[in-house]
């Protein structure tokens, strides 16, 4: 088969070729080896997708008869691997090669897939544009002078380009969805403790969520049903009290949507709107109940996120301190080498979240600000769960604006920020939602975002596979 | 607003060495940020519970059986230095 159409074929169906014998692991393999390879080496013509690429397809090819049967996969490069770089993005793990792999590597690594490289992504999974890398900015295959989105930026740069045919990522405050609408993919952030964190390098770790990146739904249901599972090294991790099937809907007969006033309206450029509004219309076509409700504490979501990560993560990174591993300053004593290491080794964003959170939880403060914060996460939750007594999902567009360019928000943090304003509140709650692809707008991806209660993956996936079909989008000009 | 003499505290607090132009940065975009997030004062959360979490589980225990941990050359494998069989650290000094 011509490399092309090897590109071509999804995950599932290049798994399945692979199990009859038609197409070899190691072809599949090579294939997006060399266009990973090949845009690695393209520097400022190239998407900077990947920080890490495997050199060769690995020895001992998987079982034919593995679910996965041999089909490569990228890696965020927060996910620790063992041997292979593992940087989380900055400067301070430097060097770093972990001694032990993500537990949700390894399982997928059991089911069959094999490690293609590690993908770009902002420090510490820290930013909504993959600006904040200490590799460089990852950029957007369909336009390279824009951003991917982040904090997943390479993972879904890479899917979009076809140089991988699905990706690892982690969803913190939509660091899947934004960057899987940014780049015109799909991405789901799974219900909070359904995926082992063991072996993520920490953000915020109440809200980190491994997920999957995939070009259509049924990859994305194919990947995350290899993901799922209880782990005795995450004592947050559950059982997922349901097999995760293939999505297989033909209609939305029945389908309650939900969409919440406060995160459709202001703030939502015009193009992302009418794209939205669009698909609405196509929903009650296709059988669905569409009708306008509230989340009365969204809008106190982004406040309420901008104070517990940062708290957290100012906690989780207190261990980067240049004595275990990564990043030493030279200093003739102990303090001094802290704060040296911590000051060369951390990016400008990671400071400045650092700063936040260390705020946050200072004396005087806590009870003012992460105290608050706490009890604002309740009222989402609540919200989510009263409107769910009437509907089966909530949906919004998955990010306020279309692609920026490079550069264009970096000045302004607040106004990054302001990227996750339809996807914080999801996180917060801890449910599941997942972004596909909801047109273009100006001739750049556009998002749709459907959420529903914790542990409706199933559901989930068939909503957002219905209305994939009927949207028909077709995202094969940027993969060529 | 964050000033200048906060931003130092909480840097130090922090552990983070910042330069004379980080501190005046940050005391602007930390004061900017926090404007904005402190609408939340503006809610009545009198009797609300704080969620530090949101996943129903008390007391996750497993059985205490004893498993091998990682072997000390891997665990040393990536310090940046290493002193008999430790983590080396220069002195923690007088102060």
């Amino acid at each position: 088969m011509a490399a092309t159409d090897l590109i071509a074929l999804s995950a599932r169906d290049a798994a399945e070729q692979i199990r009859h014998g038609h197409l070899s692991a190691q072809e599949l393999f090579e294939a997006y080896r060399e266009r990973a390879a090949a845009d690695a080496a393209a520097g400022e013509e190239g998407l900077n997708a990947y920080t890490w690429v495997a050199e060769q397809a690995p020895a001992d090819a998987p079982s034919k008869e593995a679910p996965l049967g041999g089909v490569p996969l990228a890696v965020k490069d927060l996910f620790c691997t063992a041997g292979i770089p593992s940087q989380s993005g900055s400067k301070i793990l430097a060097g770093y090669r972990p001694p032990y792999t993500a537990h949700v590597v390894e399982q997928l690594e059991a089911a069959g897939s094999t490690i293609l490289g590690k993908t770009n992504q902002d420090e510490f999974a820290m930013g909504s544009s993959n600006e904040n890398s200490a590799f460089g900015a990852a950029r957007n295959p369909w336009d390279r002078t824009r951003v991917p989105g982040g904090s997943s930026g390479g993972s879904a740069a890479a899917v979009a380009a076809g140089l991988a045919p699905w990706a690892l990522g982690t969803d913190t405050g939509g660091s899947i969805r934004q960057p899987a609408a940014l780049c015109g993919i799909v991405g789901l952030k799974p219900t909070y403790g359904s995926v082992s964190r063991f072996g993520m390098i920490a953000f915020a770790s109440s809200l980190d969520q491994a997920g999957p990146f995939a070009r259509d739904v049924s990859d994305a249901a194919l990947l995350y049903k290899h993901m799922v599972g209880r782990d005795r090294r995450d004592s947050t991790s559950l059982q997922h009290p349901q097999e995760i099937e293939l999505p297989s809907g033909v209609d939305l007969k029945g389908v309650r949507l939900g969409v919440p006033k406060e995160l459709t309206g202001e703030g939502v450029e015009s193009g992302v709107r009418e794209a939205f509004n669009a698909t609405l219309a196509l929903a009650e076509q296709l059988g669905a109940t569409v009708e306008t409700t509230h989340l009365p504490h969204a809008p106190h979501a982004l406040s309420a996120y901008y104070l517990i990560a940062p708290a957290e993560a100012s906690s989780n990174l207190a261990r980067f301190d240049g004595v275990r591993y990564g990043l030493r300053a030279e200093a003739d004593d102990l303090l001094e080498m802290y704060v040296k290491t911590r000051a060369e080794g951390f990016g400008p964003e990671v400071k400045r979240r650092i700063m936040l959170g260390t705020y946050a939880l200072s004396s005087g403060y806590y009870d003012a600000y992460y105290g608050r914060a706490q009890k604002v996460r309740t009222k989402i939750a609540e919200d989510f769960q009263q409107a769910f007594e009437r509907f089966d999902f909530i949906v919004t567009p998955t990010a306020p604006t279309v692609a920026f360019r490079l550069g264009e928000k970096t000045a302004d943090p607040l106004e990054m920020y302001l990227q996750d304003f339809c996807t914080v509140p999801m996180s917060l709650a801890g449910i599941p939602a997942i972004s596909i692809p909801n047109g273009l707008s100006d001739g750049l991806p556009v998002g749709f975002q459907i959420a529903g209660p914790a542990f409706s993956e199933n559901r989930l996936l068939d909503a957002a596979y219905v209305l994939e079909q009927a949207l028909g989008f077709d995202g094969t000009e940027v993969r060529r | 607003m964050i000033d200048r003499a906060q931003v130092l505290h909480v840097a130090r607090l922090a552990r983070l060495d910042l330069t004379d132009e980080e501190v005046g940065t940050m005391s602007r975009e930390l004061s900017a940020v926090l404007d904005h997030i402190e609408k939340i004062g503006e809610l009545d959360l009198d009797d609300v519970p704080a969620t530090s979490h949101v996943v129903d589980v008390v007391n996750a225990l497993r059985p205490d059986e004893p498993l091998p941990s990682l072997p000390r050359e891997q665990a040393l494998a990536n310090a940046p230095e290493v002193v008999d069989d430790g983590f080396g650290v220069p002195s923690p000094g007088a102060s």
